[in-house]
């Protein structure tokens, strides 16, 4: 697959997003528009019910938009079905979740070479692209454990080195730090920052904490569907004021 | 990617070992009961098939009628109404091959001190071919024994091991009747009859010497009943009915009235038997096959089961990029091994249980290849058709409702 020449990894136009339910139609996202760059790091943020859980979902091509145009890394995602939306998932988009989300029976090794499963990589290749990965993330002994015989911090690791496992153009990071305490979670924050700065991976982080979202260089806020600020990372008092 | 499929799959079954293991024995049950029923179905056929071949090819019997004395009636076979002169005349039929007028009945045989009780049949030499029985030792009965009523005795393997055990038997004389006589020949083992007699449990003596000297009946040339042979199978029903002409003008009944005499085809009786244990059979598979449904069944609950208990695995396998046919393949696959596996290890129990069944019980049991290659056939169906709703319900979640999941 072809990535964007122009080095626009998301292009988002008029979207529109909203939840039919028995009382009528409830727009939760009204008119959203955002380019971010390859190489950016960005923190969506908002309380909750503010809607950026489901831009997320829609970045994440989890969820499509009721209107409006989303492409990422030069594929048009309005008119796809689920097969190409998992595939698109499967090569350009990198998850990582609050849970971690590994899979308790597999070992970490195991784990990481998951996306590289569904990409059709020959099985000498997965295990060893997912070594390497593990390595990179500082777990190269651990690769025969179970998720289970490791820390939160460690789990995060992991999930980290799965995202990363089909070189996708884009990590999403949900409330990554949302489980671990605060040592852990700054140093999963510097592991991002880390490979933002020296990989050039392009990292959308949602956050609703300021202490975690001053890693990234840019910040777009959701107020009620709507984008209430787009531009560098505010501090608290910025906010306040 | 089907090999890393695969693995999953097992891997998935390994976690859960007794759950698997429990949803595996329904169908472990089902297909050692499907395998054990058609053994025990094909065995039995093929008892009937020999006891079928043993009696003898195209073969009708003659039995003279009932007959009524101060109104009591005797049943059929009773009555005096069939003369070795009958016998004769139909030998003349173009359509009857050989023919064999027998006077049947239970006496006591005494060699030494052993005696035992067995059916003495009064026979001409006719009755070998047609019953297509051959004396393995000593001779048959010839024309001359039947002309001169010699005592000559033919005896049944049976009757030989009851008597004289591993002593030659050709030449030493037994008492019937109190009549000594001269075993003259020992009869190849036939088996059993269609019906479940023991044929071999028998004693044949020339048939005038039987009317003579054993039976006494009143009236000298009668005989119970007669064995016709037809020439071919395709002649059969030109027999049956030039046998039935012949004997009515022989007795001048007129049109209409009902003879004295009644003719059997065997082989239709033969044709009925072996019918009813095909039904038989066949009645035992489907009763099996319900006990494999069951087993399905099992394996659908349980995959429904899992497809709940591991929602947010399917989630998460979606968005790292399992497309809806990876998740539809992770739980057919899953369900298909489960039943083939069950279905390895129930053919297994299956043969067992029979060759055990053969070995400890009278029954005959016979495995036959089509059985087992139908049930590998079935227990894979079953798992794609049970694990199908499942898998599908798996795959056809929503990745964030999926992920969402507690």
């Amino acid at each position: 697959m072809a990535t964007s020449p122009d080095g626009v990894v998301v292009g988002i136009e008029h979207l529109y997003k909203q939840y039919e339910t028995a009382a009528g139609p409830v727009p939760v996202l009204k008119d959203v528009n955002l380019e971010i760059r390859r190489g950016e790091f960005v923190a969506i943020m908002g309380p909750s019910g503010s809607g950026k859980s489901t831009f997320m979902n829609i970045l994440g091509c989890l969820d499509t938009p009721t209107r409006g145009r989303y492409v990422l890394d030069g594929h048009d995602t309005s008119a796809l079905g689920s097969d190409d939306l998992a595939r698109l998932r499967n090569r350009f988009i990198g998850f990582v979740f609050q849970g971690f989300n590994l899979l308790p029976r597999a070992s970490l090794l195991e784990n990481v070479a998951l996306p590289l499963i569904y990409a059709g990589t020959p099985r000498r290749e997965r295990s060893e692209r997912a070594r390497e990965l593990l390595e990179r993330v500082g777990l190269s002994r651990h690769v025969e454990h179970h998720p289970s015989q490791i820390s939160g911090g460690q789990q995060q690791r992991v999930a980290i080195a799965r995202a990363l496992a089909n070189r996708p153009s884009l990590l999403l990071a949900d409330e990554p730090t949302g489980n671990l305490d605060t040592a852990t979670s700054h140093e999963i924050m510097g592991l991002f920052t880390r490979l933002n700065a020296e990989a050039g991976i392009t990292v959308v982080l949602v956050t609703h904490e300021h202490d975690v979202a001053r890693f990234a260089q840019r910040e777009v806020t959701f107020v009620d569907g709507i984008v209430t600020h787009d531009g560098p990372v505010r501090a608290v008092d910025e906010i306040a004021r | 990617m089907i090999g890393a499929i695969l693995r999953e799959a097992w891997k998935s079954m390994g976690a859960n070992k007794l759950r698997t293991f429990l949803t595996m024995l329904g169908m472990v049950i089902g297909v050692g009961a499907v395998i054990l029923m058609l053994a025990i179905g094909q065995g039995a056929q093929y008892v009937v098939k020999q006891a079928i071949a043993s009696m003898g090819s195209n073969l009708f019997i003659v039995l003279s009628s009932f007959s009524t004395t101060s109104g009591v009636r005797s049943g059929t076979g009773q009555a005096p109404t069939l003369t070795i002169n009958d016998a004769r005349a139909l030998l003349e039929l173009n359509t009857v091959a050989e023919v064999a007028p027998m006077q049947p009945g239970s006496r006591q045989i005494v060699y030494g001190a052993a005696n035992w009780n067995t059916q003495v049949y009064g026979v001409t030499p006719g009755y070998f071919t047609v019953r297509e029985w051959a004396v393995v030792d000593g001779d048959p009965i010839s024309e001359t024994d039947v002309r001169n009523a010699t005592r000559v005795a033919i005896l049944g393997q049976t009757v030989l091991d009851r008597l004289f055990g591993d002593e030659p038997a050709v030449g030493k004389t037994i008492r019937l009747e109190n009549i000594p006589f001269t075993v003259a020949g020992v009869l190849d083992r036939k088996g059993q009859s269609f019906d479940g007699r023991d044929q071999d449990d028998t004693v044949l003596i020339p048939l005038t010497t039987a009317q003579r000297k054993v039976f006494g009946s009143q009236f000298p040339n009668s005989v119970r009943m007669i064995m016709v042979q037809a020439v071919s199978e395709s002649a059969m029903a030109q027999a049956e009915e030039d046998i039935n002409r012949l004997l009515r003008e022989r007795r001048r009944t007129p049109e209409g009235q009902e003879p004295d005499f009644t003719v059997r085809n065997l082989s239709a009786v033969a044709d009925v038997q072996a019918q009813t244990t095909k039904v038989m059979s066949l009645l035992l598979g489907a009763v099996a096959c319900v006990s494999l449904v069951v087993g399905g069944i099992g394996i659908m609950n349980i995959m429904l089961v899992s497809v709940t208990e591991r929602t947010r695995e399917i989630g998460i396998r979606m968005a790292i990029g399992a497309r809806r046919r990876d998740i539809l393949a992770q739980f057919l696959l899953e369900a298909i091994i489960v039943s083939v596996l069950g279905c390895v290890i129930g053919v297994a129990l299956g043969v067992g249980g029979a060759l055990l069944a053969s070995r400890l019980t009278s029954i005959y049991t016979e495995v036959t290849a089509w059985s087992v290659l139908l049930s590998f056939a079935v227990a894979t169906l079953i798992g794609v058709f049970f694990g199908f709703y499942p898998a599908r319900k798996a795959a056809w979640l929503k990745p964030i409702e999926a992920l969402r999941y507690q």
